[in-house]
């Protein structure tokens, strides 16, 4: 198993050169010089000259992308122009939020269109098939920013059930000793019911648009891949060897049906990192997405370089995750 | 299937017969006819759109600033007191156009691309494969972010980005389609009477794609519209004053916590409308021009 993880580690590494140089790349195409820019419209020509040395854009590419490199090793993503702090701090302070609300989001998402799947797939035909194909188009055609906004109206303009839609806590709630930095955990791990409740009914409606997103492409892979797999020929002949259908249904379909479904997550997460920044945008979620649309309006551009950076990295961690986890549940895999 | 009437009808040629498999599939949905209505209706309100509205688009009148949808105004006005309805309609041809002009695009790059790589193998297709191994390492809309925030702040470069993302589907389903061709009875025919391997490529194998790389296109338009407006919903690309819906929502989005729903509402509808539409009429299209992969 060691060894399978290993290799599938190895997979990831051209990836992760990819990323690197691509978000190397993307700052070398900056339209206008990066020096005069950072020096601000007043400066001499001798400023502008220094800080192109400063800055190392007066080398070559390649020594270039080594500084870079280089800079990315010791955890150096560069200083943000608007705030002046470090760019990797603040994505560290931020990250958290994010994870919280994305991560929520797949959770609900998967609790959701799993089980939707498979009742679709169980009863062709039947109103809960009809539901999840109207859920499924609903889920792909929906722009996400415009679902959080209607939701924002109908459950906290009409009907009051949520608060605010203003970041991850309302004013008046403390914060829990912070542990994970998840709210929702934090919170109960310091017994604190109603920090626990605070929390959850801020995250409530963000977390309910992006599994609405995620939902659709998820139960749709679900409802398929059981379809393939009750129609296949060893549930013909479990059913032959007189197996009880929640035995045949659980044990033998659903189990072979979850590989796809488990591919389409790593894509289905891809997806949830990019919904993420609109939700965050609509709620005004203190996470890295909301950091980066700032920083993108202000032209500032390290810490949108970050932003990217750590969005892929978290990404091709994902995959893997995704890779290993299909040792798990595929026992042929672990060959492989 | 007991019996088959066109074995016994004189063999039609084969653009009659796809233009009656497209009637057949068509009068056997539906929902791809009405597809078809809806796409005609956008395309007018892109082509006549702004000739037809019963208001300047961009004639603002503080006097009437965020009135509900009422006869005179049937979506209602902004802020400035703009109408919605206008703006809404008005802001089709840009939409359409941004995720037109970046999917024709990839087609272009991506499909000659993927094509050259399943044609010709060997170091083609592990450059254009690692191109495109790249650009799936990074969470799409986050690539375009990136994409706009490096190459500046207009509307062009939203067109790049989104072709950028959809860059490697293209390369790869043409990829695909070129490998099981490359060998193909009449591909040998056609090196055979002395024709170049390049003149094969765009020739033979290329029209041969066409038809599926034209599918692709119809499924990714809904795409490129969510990520276009997704976009200018953050504030890249469009600027305002200018009609787009993705801005028109994110300019909304500050009345809706107020009551004033009609602001984000009408464009919101309109992206949601856009987007089902091509959805619905690339699946379509899939039934007619590649039956084999009908869901």
């Amino acid at each position: 198993m060691l060894r399978v993880a290993l290799s599938r580690l190895g997979t990831a590494v051209p990836s992760l050169i990819g990323v690197v140089v691509v978000t190397f790349l993307l700052t070398r195409v900056l339209p206008g010089d990066t020096a005069t820019y950072f020096a601000g419209p007043v400066a001499s020509a001798e400023a502008i000259a220094q800080i192109r040395a400063q800055l190392g854009l007066d080398q070559t590419l390649p020594v270039q992308f080594g500084r870079y490199v280089a800079d990315l090793a010791r955890g150096d993503l560069g200083t943000s122009l608007g705030t002046g702090q470090p760019v990797l701090h603040e994505i560290a302070t931020r990250l958290p939020a994010s994870a919280e609300l994305t991560l929520s989001g797949l959770l609900l998402a998967a609790l959701a269109a799993v089980p939707l799947g498979i009742l679709a797939a169980l009863r062709q035909g039947s109103w809960v098939d009809h539901l999840c194909r109207v859920v499924t188009t609903a889920g792909v055609s929906l722009p996400v920013f415009f679902t959080g906004l209607l939701a924002v109206y109908v459950f906290y303009f009409l009907l009051g059930w949520a608060p605010s839609p203003v970041g991850r806590l309302d004013a008046f709630a403390t914060a829990p000793p912070a542990v994970t930095n998840f709210l929702l955990i934090d919170s109960l791990l310091a017994g604190d019911t109603e920090t626990f409740l605070a929390a959850l009914s801020q995250i409530a409606l963000p977390a309910l648009t992006l599994a609405l997103f995620a939902l659709a492409p998820l139960a749709r892979i679900t409802r398929a891949s059981m379809l393939a797999a009750l129609d296949s020929e060893f549930i013909r002949t479990a059913r032959a060897s007189g197996l009880n259908r929640r035995t045949i249904v659980l044990t033998y379909a659903f189990r072979n049906a979850m590989l796809p479904v488990v591919t389409t997550l790593g894509m289905v997460f891809s997806f949830l990192l990019g919904a993420n920044v609109l939700v965050e945008k609509v709620f005004a979620w203190p996470g890295i997405g909301s950091y980066a649309v700032e920083a993108l309006i202000a032209s500032d551009f390290a810490p949108v370089q970050g932003f990217v950076l750590t969005m892929a990295v978290l990404y091709i961690a994902l995959n893997l995750a995704i890779d290993l986890l299909y040792g798990l549940i595929d026992p042929r895999a672990k060959e492989g | 299937m007991p019996e088959n009437p066109a074995l016994a009808l004189p063999r039609p040629s084969a653009a009659g017969n796809l233009l009656r498999h497209a009637r057949y599939v068509l009068a056997g949905n539906p929902v791809t006819a009405f597809s078809f209505l809806l796409l005609l209706f956008l395309l007018g309100c892109a082509l006549l759109g702004p000739s037809l509205v019963p208001h300047d688009p961009q004639a603002s009148n503080a006097l009437r600033a965020l009135q509900a949808p009422s006869a005179q105004h049937l979506f209602g006005t902004d802020q400035l007191g703009r109408d919605i309805l206008s703006r809404v309609v008005v802001a089709t041809r840009l939409d359409l156009g941004i995720a037109f002009f970046s999917v024709a695009l990839v087609f272009a790059v991506g499909g000659l691309a993927g094509v050259a790589a399943g044609f010709f193998g060997g170091w083609t297709d592990r450059i254009v494969g690692r191109l495109a191994d790249t650009i799936m390492a990074f969470p799409l809309f986050v690539l375009a972010m990136g994409v706009v925030a490096a190459l500046g702040n207009t509307v062009t470069n939203i067109v790049i980005a989104t072709a950028v993302v959809n860059f490697p589907l293209y390369a790869r389903i043409a990829r695909g389609e070129a490998l099981v061709r490359r060998n193909a009875g009449y591909v040998q025919a056609a090196r055979l009477t002395g024709n170049g391997e390049l003149r094969i490529l765009l020739t033979t194998i290329l029209p041969n794609i066409l038809p599926i790389m034209a599918v692709q296109m119809s499924l990714t338009m809904g795409y490129a519209i969510l990520n276009a407006a997704g976009l200018s919903f953050i504030g890249l690309g469009v600027r305002p004053p200018t009609p787009e819906w993705g801005i028109m929502v994110a300019e909304g989005a500050s009345f809706i916590v107020s009551g004033e729903w009609w602001v984000a509402l009408f464009p919101g509808l309109a992206l949601m409308l856009a987007v089902f539409c091509f959805n619905l009429l690339g699946d379509g299209l899939r039934d007619i021009v590649d039956p084999q992969r009908r869901t």
